[in-house]
């Protein structure tokens, strides 16, 4: 079970793609998983035969749990046996034999209930809820009553997302981005007429499925800025800065109905526009279908956030953990502007950086929304 | 194609976008940005399927116009060829 | 109201069920002219006479086998034998014949015999004399066994023993018979059935009898301090058990633990405990803890002693670990 994202703790496996016997390559989709951000499609990471299917479909597992087996080409075939640690009692012989503390019996399927009550289990049969990640509050951290929650209110769910779920997990996301990273914030004005003018032309020559939209210049040009500055496009682990290698662009988009996911538009500074266009279209639309792929959500290494459909001029974002900044884009309207000495009106956005203090100073933010809008102004070469 | 269809088709477009709404219940004189919820995004997407269906190609400086069902059936009923 | 000693509320059972009875009379070692080891039957000798309150020989089997026998005619015998150490003695007569004369003679006889029995340790009277035997005789298909641990109770059990037609035997710590308790009055009748709460609480049930039931309850009092609200069920019937009470104890508070001056391995509290997990299982938040005899031979120094039986302080840690807290 992967984590898919900073605070996730179990999620359910709803569909298995494959079959045991099967063969799969590194890239294929496996499984559909259902987490609070949605059903996620989730790919292998490995070339060979499927062995074996560990979570049965409808169970929940918290992350880590074992889901299948692969076997790749030169492994052993392996028994079919849940992982118990039988081998660790070989290993040691004690002196004293000590009382062996009592396991979990080989068969029992890996599901995810922490140790659990009977007391608990009852209720938890009662409520229809389950038990995986509830925290226990008994004897040596096990799971009690008092621990069960309470039912669900309504089993029926919205489109392809429970809405509740997914608020509350944006909730905890953005109160520990307030509470761990230090945010600075930088903004500033760019001229985006001569853009503006350029997307109309190529526009005007491409059929209207192809044609560009504004906003994919903006990821572009985010996304080439990244690739030069590169402190703000990484994650802060272990009290330092993992700069990544690919720049994957996070691209928020709101939900119907009021939930937000960030997933990544890959590769996002050196695929084709044309193509990364269609990826963009392609990603928004599975996005509020909730039918995101597993790496769409983790491999954003820096997000933007575009408010101008909604009329706001400049948006302060949040930044996601890990990632170290997020880039927002304000509507652009008609302002004035001084050219050569005259005020003229011209197309204005205004784009604004937040930053993580830890990672990265104001001074390198400064120096990545210049290059930003270095790149927006000269569009032809996005 | 008569109004009617257009209209009717165009509604159908819409809820492709909206899932959550059925054409009954989308109404052809109000701003669809407000009534449907939907974005830029959406609209390029509506673009795209307009052109699609009816082969009309509703460039970018017009899209702004075009905020109401009404509106729109009348552009794709006067373009279409 | 009134503040009486157990021992007090044992004569006025004796004298009430003597006086209203004539087929009531008590027989045992020295319980005549001593005034009965424990000073039970002090001045029953002189109000009802040699035949009515008879001092027997030294011999366990062949008192008992007489009592047995009075009850085999239509006699009440309230046989007493001075410690359960000694009815070891009578087994053969209380397994083989009294409890068993009525399955054997399919229902033709019946041995309405009652045999009160001193028990527990905690006076230095070192191995021999110390034992907690209710494991042995609640485990006998045709006793019933009866742990009165309250005044009302030692008066009460008695006399409701005695209405009885077949065997009963009652277990009286010998720790009790010095302690004062109210005695309403009238003093009231009670059952040979149903457990009682001794204090109601939430969190966890304590589960006793007899001698143990004060230290549980001074136990309780210094959770409360802890803040865990604790049960006390005062069992009162052995066997018969009151099983009923017990689950709706655990089915309130999740959590259970027995106290039993017994010895912790294959006895008394093991039944409970057993019990428990058959029947409740499904309530419990916590495995089932006992708090019972070491198992060793009861020791005759005081401090060795005392480490050899429940305290107080012992059922405070195992209610503590029953809540996650020790």
């Amino acid at each position: 079970m992967p984590s898919l994202g900073a605070d996730m703790e179990h999620g359910t496996l709803v569909e298995w793609m494959v079959e045991p016997g099967q063969q799969v390559t590194k890239g294929d989709l496996i499984a559909v998983i259902e987490t609070d951000k949605g059903a996620i499609e989730v790919e292998v990471w490995s070339t060979g035969t499927v062995e074996q299917l560990c979570v049965d479909v409808g169970v929940e597992a918290e992350i880590g749990t074992v889901l299948a087996r692969i076997r790749e080409p030169g492994d052993p075939p392996a028994e079919a046996t849940a992982p118990t640690p039988a081998s660790t009692e070989a290993e040691k012989p004690k002196p004293a034999p000590t009382p062996a503390p009592s396991t979990v019996p080989a068969a029992a399927p890996p599901t995810a209930a922490g140790r659990a009550s009977p007391w608990a289990r009852h209720l938890a049969s009662q409520r229809g809820v389950s038990l995986s990640g509830v925290a226990g509050t008994g004897p040596d951290g096990a799971i009690i009553g008092v621990d069960v929650p309470q039912a669900k209110a309504t089993p029926a769910r919205a489109k392809g997302s429970d809405l509740d779920a997914m608020r509350r997990a944006v909730a905890r996301a953005m109160a520990k981005s307030k509470r761990e990273i230090p945010h600075y914030y930088l903004s500033t004005e760019v001229d985006m007429t001569p853009t503006l003018a350029w997307l109309s032309r190529t526009n005007a020559a491409l059929p209207p499925p192809e044609r560009l939209l504004p906003a994919l210049l903006l990821i572009r040009a985010a996304a080439k800025a990244a690739r030069e500055v590169p402190q703000l496009n990484g994650f802060w682990r272990d009290d330092q800065l993992e700069m990544a290698d690919a720049v994957h662009i996070g691209v928020a988009v709101a939900l119907r109905g009021g939930g937000l996911v960030a997933p990544a538009l890959h590769d996002a500074d050196s695929k084709p526009l044309p193509a990364l266009m269609a990826a963009l279209s392609d990603l928004v639309r599975r996005a509020r279908r909730g039918r995101l792929r597993g790496s769409e959500m983790t491999d954003a290494t820096l997000t933007t956030t575009s408010m101008g459909d909604r009329g706001v001029e400049r948006v302060d974002g949040v930044i996601y953990p890990p990632q170290v900044a997020i880039v927002g884009f304000g509507r652009i309207t008609e302002r004035p502007w001084v050219v050569d000495g005259a005020v003229v009106p011209r197309q204005g956005m205004t784009v604004s950086l937040a930053g993580d203090h830890r990672a990265h100073d104001g001074h390198l933010g400064a120096r990545y929304l210049s290059v930003l809008c270095e790149h927006l102004r000269n569009p032809e070469a996005l | 194609m008569t109004t009617e269809a257009i209209t009717q088709q165009l509604l159908e477009l819409l809820v492709e976008l909206a899932p959550e709404f059925e054409t009954s219940e989308i109404e052809h004189d109000e701003d669809l940005r407000e009534q449907l919820d939907i974005d830029s995004m959406d609209f390029h997407q509506l673009a795209a399927r307009i052109y699609e269906v009816f082969g009309v190609d509703i460039p970018e400086a017009e899209r702004v116009e075009l905020t109401t069902v009404e509106r729109c059936v009348a552009y794709i009923g006067a373009h279409r060829t | 109201m009134s503040q009486i000693t157990y021992r007090e509320a044992v004569r006025m059972a004796l004298r009430e069920s003597m006086a209203a009875d004539e087929r009531v009379f008590l027989m045992g070692e020295d319980v005549g002219r001593y005034g009965g080891s424990y000073a039970c039957s002090m001045g029953l000798l002189e109000e009802f006479g040699e035949a009515r309150i008879r001092d027997t020989p030294l011999s366990e089997s062949g008192f008992v086998g007489a009592g047995i026998g009075a009850a085999l005619v239509g006699m009440k015998p309230i046989v007493e034998v001075m410690t359960v150490n000694f009815s070891l003695l009578a087994l053969d007569q209380i397994i083989n014949n009294a409890a068993t004369l009525r399955h054997m003679s399919g229902g033709q006889v019946s041995v309405p015999i009652v045999i009160r029995m001193s028990t527990g340790a905690g006076k230095q009277l070192a191995a021999q004399h110390s034992h907690s035997w209710e494991g042995f005789y609640t485990h006998v298909p045709g006793l019933k066994v009866m742990s009165p641990a309250t005044v009302v109770d030692a008066r009460g059990m008695l006399l409701a023993a005695l209405d009885d037609p077949d065997p009963v035997i009652i277990f009286e710590h010998a720790g009790l018979y010095n302690r004062k308790g109210e005695m309403p009055d009238p003093p009231p009748k009670v059952d040979l059935s149903t457990a009682r709460v001794a204090r109601e609480g939430t969190d966890v049930t304590l589960i006793t009898h007899g001698g143990c039931l004060w230290r549980t309850l001074e136990a309780a009092q210094a959770l409360a301090e802890q803040g865990v609200s604790a049960e006390v069920l005062d069992l009162r019937v052995l066997r018969p058990l009151d099983w009923q009470s017990v689950f709706d104890s655990v089915a309130k508070t999740h959590r259970a633990v027995i106290v039993d001056e017994g010895w912790k391995s294959w006895g008394f509290s093991a039944e409970v405990s057993a019990r428990i997990a058959e029947d409740a299982f499904w309530m419990l938040d916590a495995p089932v803890r006992r708090v019972a005899g070491v198992e060793v031979p009861i020791p005759y120094p005081t401090h060795l002693e005392q480490a050899s039986i429940p305290q107080a302080g012992q059922v405070v840690q195992a209610a503590l670990q029953a809540v996650g807290r020790g």
